[in-house]
């Protein structure tokens, strides 16, 4: 699978958010994407997802994903929204079962492969123990494994999660990172919008770090989150040390 | 929830309604049943009996059988729609636009003309009002868009019918309007029911082939637009077929509160809450919940009938309260 944006250029009310960011990124892979409030992270995935227009190209293994059918597009790219809520109180395998809705045939019920993308991706997520309660009555916690489940199950080539680990506890946040990193161990990519630093760098294969609608730095996460790059983009000041699964950020200071 | 549950649900549904059906064919004022007379060994007895059947009581059954369906169902996909449980048909203001176009047609007096002017009118009036909810909203209209024109235009149709009210020449003719506005299947002909019956069939059409759209529509609009789901298309179906369905109700039985407020929420916790499946078995219940409501208000023997409309709203409303109340204690 390849992905390939090009000159990516998008506004929300009037100001101009995407100044023409370009990366091109290959499958599987695990893309963190950071930097500060307001840097257009979520802008992106949105563009990446097709839910807002944009200019510039986008494009999935050399199609434009514009021009690909919604129903084919919607089974090649998964998005989970940045705090995602079920309006009604589903149980969470009916909540899991949306993510099959775009593999259905027109009036057909579901197919045993969707059972069985349904049941991979509960087990995936560890929510099959809760398969029968309602969404609503689980803990922050659960809640979030049970929509993660939900994008999970459309088992799309790339998967964009916005925020997923945000206002969860730490025993959560590596829950919903190992998941991710084993959705990619199994072929696919995952790009996803973070805000914590250390997770996003002991996780993920490549950091894309955006500021003010531009790319800053790209690579490695050891290579985006220096010293000089934390100073001139967020602001501050940061411990940085350890090295793979155990590197950490820790920001101590803002730069006046 | 299996699907053998699902089934069951809609079988018992469904025979609920067949048995209010064949009640409101046979039971008359005052419970009178018409059995015996059917079988009267006086042969104008039994035709009398036979013509009661059928232009009188057959008409009245299927009216209350399609317009119970189509409120039960359209309450529930537009529920879903707007993700809201207190939505109901009326919200987007094709009934209270149909009911001006046949209150317009009684204040210039040419319901006499023909029993097919009011509910021409009905129909004309829904899609006019349809008409002006899409030039209100656009395009791809936000939720609360579509409530805001919906509310405007049922505002704006109330206090036109108003104005014809108080300045109706006749008192026959405001008699004839407030009756009418109460809502009610009795003295429809078949002929009404022919009329109706495409519109709403369409429109009910249009609203189902919405289903998948609405389950995916739960976990909110961007998530449903990346499951593949065009939000525009299936605003314009769900808001049309309502629209059209609910117009063409309206214009033959006038205003039923409240079925397509309630049935919706009496059958959801049936069906897991899950809007797609909630619409067949909201269909069927629409129409048990109607037609025995039919039956309920021939059962006084003397006096005037009460106006079905107003039966429904009496049952309706106090149920809405306590919704309203269940929430409020529900709510964090």
């Amino acid at each position: 699978m390849e992905l390939r944006v090009e000159n990516l250029r998008a506004s929300l009310g009037g100001a101009r958010v995407l100044r023409g960011p370009s990366f091109d990124a290959r499958g599987p892979s695990f893309i963190g994407l950071v930097g500060p409030n307001g840097a257009g992270k979520t802008t992106l995935i949105r563009a990446v997802a097709n839910l807002i227009p944009f200019e510039g190209n986008i494009s999935l293994d050399g199609m434009d994903v514009g021009a690909i059918e919604p129903r084919a597009r919607a089974r090649k790219i998964a998005y989970l929204a940045q705090g995602a809520e079920s309006h009604w109180p589903l149980s969470v395998e009916r909540i899991v079962a949306l993510g099959r809705l775009p593999h259905l045939e027109p009036f057909r019920a579901p197919v045993p492969s969707d059972e069985v993308a349904i049941e991979r991706a509960m087990e995936l997520a560890d929510v099959t123990r809760f398969r029968d309660r309602d969404v609503l009555t689980l803990s922050g916690g659960e809640r979030a494994r049970a929509l993660l489940a939900r994008a999970l199950a459309v088992e799309a080539e790339l998967l964009l999660v916005d925020e997923p680990v945000a206002s969860l506890d730490p025993y959560h946040q590596l829950g919903v990172m190992e998941v991710l990193r084993t959705y990619v161990d199994q072929g696919r990519m995952v790009i996803a919008v973070l805000h914590d630093l250390s997770l996003a760098a002991r996780y993920c294969d490549r950091l894309i770090l955006l500021d003010e609608g531009q790319i800053r730095a790209d690579g490695a996460p050891a290579e985006v989150l220096t010293a000089e790059t934390l100073r001139s983009v967020y602001r501050v000041e940061a411990l940085i040390g350890g090295e793979g699964r155990s590197f950490h950020v820790m920001p101590v200071k803002r730069v006046e | 929830m299996r699907n053998r549950d699902y089934l069951l649900i809609n079988l018992g549904l469904a025979l609920l309604a067949a048995g209010f059906f064949i009640a409101s064919i046979y039971v008359g004022r005052g419970g009178e049943l018409l059995v015996a007379k059917l079988h009267a060994i006086d042969e104008t007895d039994r035709s009398l009996a036979w013509l009661i059947l059928k232009e009188v009581r057959l008409p009245r059954a299927l009216l209350g059988l399609l317009v119970g369906a189509t409120l039960g169902l359209t309450g529930a996909a537009l529920q879903g729609l707007l993700r809201n449980p207190l939505a109901e048909p009326g919200l987007i203001g094709a009934s209270s636009g149909a009911a001006l176009g046949a209150v317009l047609v009684f204040y210039f007096g040419l319901a006499a003309g023909s029993a097919m002017f009011v509910p021409l009118g009905g129909v004309a009036g829904a899609l006019i009002s349809l008409g002006i909810l899409y030039m209100l909203s656009g395009r791809n209209p936000s939720i609360v868009t579509l409530i805001l024109a919906g509310v405007a235009i049922s505002a704006f149709t109330s206090a036109l019918t108003s104005l014809a009210l108080s300045l109706a020449a006749s008192p026959y003719a405001v008699y004839e309007i407030i009756f009418w506005l109460l809502g009610s299947f009795t003295d429809r002909s078949m002929d009404q029911v022919r009329f109706a019956t495409p519109f709403m069939v369409l429109g009910v059409l249009l609203v189902s082939s919405t289903a998948r759209g609405l389950d995916a529509l739960t976990l909110g609009e961007d998530t449903a637009a990346s499951l593949g789901f065009r939000q525009e298309s299936i605003k314009a179906r769900a808001v049309i077929g309502t629209g059209l369905a609910v117009g063409a109700a309206v214009s033959v039985t006038g205003v039923i509160g409240f079925v397509g407020l309630v049935v919706p929420h009496l059958v959801r916790p049936l069906v897991g809450h899950q809007p797609a499946k909630l619409l067949l078995p909201s269909a069927l219940g629409g129409a048990a919940m109607l037609l025995a409501a039919d039956l309920l208000v021939r059962l006084p023997m003397n006096g005037p009938e009460p106006k079905l409309g107003v039966v429904t709203s009496l049952i309706g409303a106090p149920f809405f309260l306590w919704l309203i109340l269940r929430t409020r204690r529900e709510a964090p």
